[in-house]
């Protein structure tokens, strides 16, 4: 019996006046990787930040698991197995490898000491299993590459046992094949069950990676869809005009349809 | 798996020699400034400079500023600035006046209390800056003003219209906690190095360095709390994030807010520190008391290898950086030179010392 990792339930975010994220429900479920896209301000990094617990809803519920959840930190949000990275592959630039990804959850000995040797050590084994040529575990984080830093960012991830992952552009500071790369570890991720909403202005990598798309304009969700459904001129109607083309139709149900 | 362990092999192949990490150390700037500013008075001060008493001579001015210099220094290693210590050793020296002089406590409940008013001021400049989101600098540059006001107001308050307030050393003399604070440690054991012979003594017989000055021993305690602090516990690492990327910490789940509290309160603390000491030694305190003291306590803490943009620095370079500065305040005297040198001697350390940690630093980071 399968549910939902988690349910965003008639989320609303206002400020002021203005509605940035307006009665959107989402769902998000073991081994899926959904895009989330939209123009800059359609509600959809806020949207992510009410569910990294970096924001709290004006109203609407969240669900983990079926349970009703409220985040009033994002370290509420990392206990419940939510974890976000961000675009600004945001490290602590003059703290190594293991330090960054323990930081704020750090390894302690019994003496209550930074047992810096095991979290060296762990560090080494799971940037190993994400990427073979990562050495440079002692440098601090400002010197290595952008490609080298984001896997730092995955692994925190999945380090702590993480359902649900949210990444905003992960490859929008990359390079080529510092891109496939990442591509790489989110198929990797999924097959391992975790439940990714990847948010992206790439429409290659969206559909590439992804298993659904949404999409908002203005605040709400205008377009939820398989990826399969849409072709990439739908989805960038429901970017832009905040609707599908007049003629459209499942792009699936069409191909077979012409069979 | 034989891959796996194949890349530990090269791992550990790969790991780099102990010199060439010492080389990367932030302290490392401080440590050759000690070296060189040591061989400069060998080379010009007078033999006796270098002497035990010598050495007590430039180390005891070198203490007071220190306390105050590491913990500017873990302030802006977290990201922050405090302008307003050296006032606050001139607030926190009224305060404890006027507490075991003009309501005659003893220190046993003195000295607390002046360290809890010293981290409430702390507090109220930490929640203002990170409440306003102001830059420390400017929040803490009306802090020197404010403090510095209230001190002299308050002490011409208390004492009926003079700006110093005497009799200190009475009210404390024989208190038990006195020797914590003033006079000189490990008496017995400077007294006994005398004896075999191995330190000098006065003609009366009194050896000439009656013990370890306790500020010493203070500056000490501090650097090796800071130290441990910033190197051996995870608020350390807090500590570096939260300056060098305060987003970043705080996305990581580090409580930043607090941290930089925390370290506005014991930076306050330190200048308390410093206050008790030196208003117990003297035995009065006055308005001017720590009067330039902040830029002093930034000159040693940037000597040490701290820098200014917040989350990278050390203790340690701190501890060192100010015995440059006590070296050179006090060394001076002990040369032919004109003693006025000492600002442009101090401008000119403070200016290598800055492009010298600036080189590492990039080496380090791999900065271009």
């Amino acid at each position: 019996m399968t549910r939902p990792l988690v349910e965003l339930i008639d989320i609303e975010k206002h400020f002021g006046g203005i509605r940035a994220v307006d009665r959107v429900s989402l769902d998000l479920w073991p081994g899926e990787v959904v895009g989330v896209l939209g123009h800059n301000g359609a509600g959809k990094s806020c949207l992510m930040r009410i569910l990294s617990g970096a924001m709290t809803p004006s109203a609407g519920e969240i669900r983990v698991n079926g349970s009703p959840a409220s985040f009033s930190s994002p370290n509420d949000a990392r206990a419940a197995g939510i974890e976000t990275i961000y675009q600004t592959l945001a490290l602590a630039d003059h703290l190594d490898a293991a330090a960054n990804l323990f930081l704020g959850r750090e390894l302690k000995t019994r003496f209550g000491n930074l047992d810096d040797a095991r979290m060296l050590a762990e560090a080494r084994t799971v940037l190993a299993r994400l990427n073979p040529n990562f050495k440079n575990l002692r440098d601090p984080v400002s010197s290595l590459s952008g490609g080298q830093r984001q896997v730092i960012a995955i692994a925190r991830a999945i380090y702590f046992d993480t359902k649900i992952l949210i990444m905003d552009e992960p490859t929008a500071a990359l390079g080529p094949s510092e891109t496939a790369m990442v591509a790489d570890l989110i198929r990797q991720l999924r097959d391992e069950g975790i439940g990714i909403f990847l948010v992206s202005h790439d429409m290659h990598d969206v559909f590439e990676l992804c298993d659904r798309v949404v999409v908002m304009n203005k605040g709400r969700l205008v377009g939820a869809h398989a990826i399969h459904e849409v072709s990439k001129d739908d989805v960038l109607s429901l970017i832009v005009k905040g609707e599908l083309p007049a003629d459209w139709s499942a792009r699936n149900l069409m191909a077979e349809a012409a069979q | 798996m034989p891959a796996d362990a194949a890349m530990a092999m090269d791992e550990r192949v790969k790991t780099e020699p102990f010199l060439a990490r010492l080389m990367k150390r932030p302290e490392l700037g401080a440590i050759g400034g000690v070296i060189l500013v040591t061989i400069f008075f060998l080379a010009t001060a007078d033999s006796s400079m270098f002497t035990l008493s010598g050495i007590m001579n430039f180390l005891t001015p070198a203490a007071q500023l220190g306390i105050l210099g590491i913990a500017a220094a873990m302030l802006m290693i977290g990201g922050e600035f405090d302008l307003s210590i050296g006032s606050m050793v001139a607030f926190a020296g009224m305060i404890f006046g006027v507490l075991t002089v003009n309501l005659g406590l003893p220190l046993i409940l003195s000295i607390p209390a002046t360290f809890v008013f010293a981290a409430l001021v702390g507090a109220v400049n930490g929640l203002i800056v990170i409440r306003s989101g102001l830059p420390s600098f400017i929040v803490t540059l009306a802090g020197l003003f404010i403090l510095r006001g209230a001190s002299l107001v308050g002490l011409k308050l208390f004492t009926g219209g003079s700006t110093q307030l005497r009799g200190v050393r009475e009210a404390v003399e024989g208190d038990m906690l006195t020797p914590l604070f003033s006079g000189d440690a490990f008496g017995f054991f400077f007294t006994w190095l005398a004896d075999i012979g191995l330190i000098e003594k006065f003609r009366s017989g009194t050896p000439k360095v009656p013990g370890i000055p306790v500020e010493i021993l203070w500056f000490v305690l501090v650097a090796l709390v800071a130290t441990y602090v910033l190197l051996r516990t995870a608020r350390g690492n807090w500590i570096f994030a939260a300056g060098g990327d305060r987003n970043a910490a705080s996305n990581s789940g580090v409580p930043v807010d607090k941290v930089k509290i925390a370290l506005f309160m014991a930076t306050a603390c330190a200048a308390a520190l410093v206050a008790i000491i030196t208003v117990i030694d003297s035995g009065s305190t006055d308005a001017r008391r720590g009067f330039m003291k902040e830029f002093e306590a930034i000159i040693t803490a940037v000597i040490g290898g701290c820098l200014l943009t917040g989350g990278y620095g050390s203790a340690i370079g701190a501890f060192f950086g100010a015995i440059i500065f006590g070296m050179v305040t006090i060394g001076l005297t002990y040369t032919s030179f004109d003693q006025d040198w000492f600002q442009v001697f101090l401008g000119g350390m403070l200016l290598i010392a800055v492009l010298f940690n600036n080189a590492i630093r990039k080496r380090v980071t791999g900065e271009r």
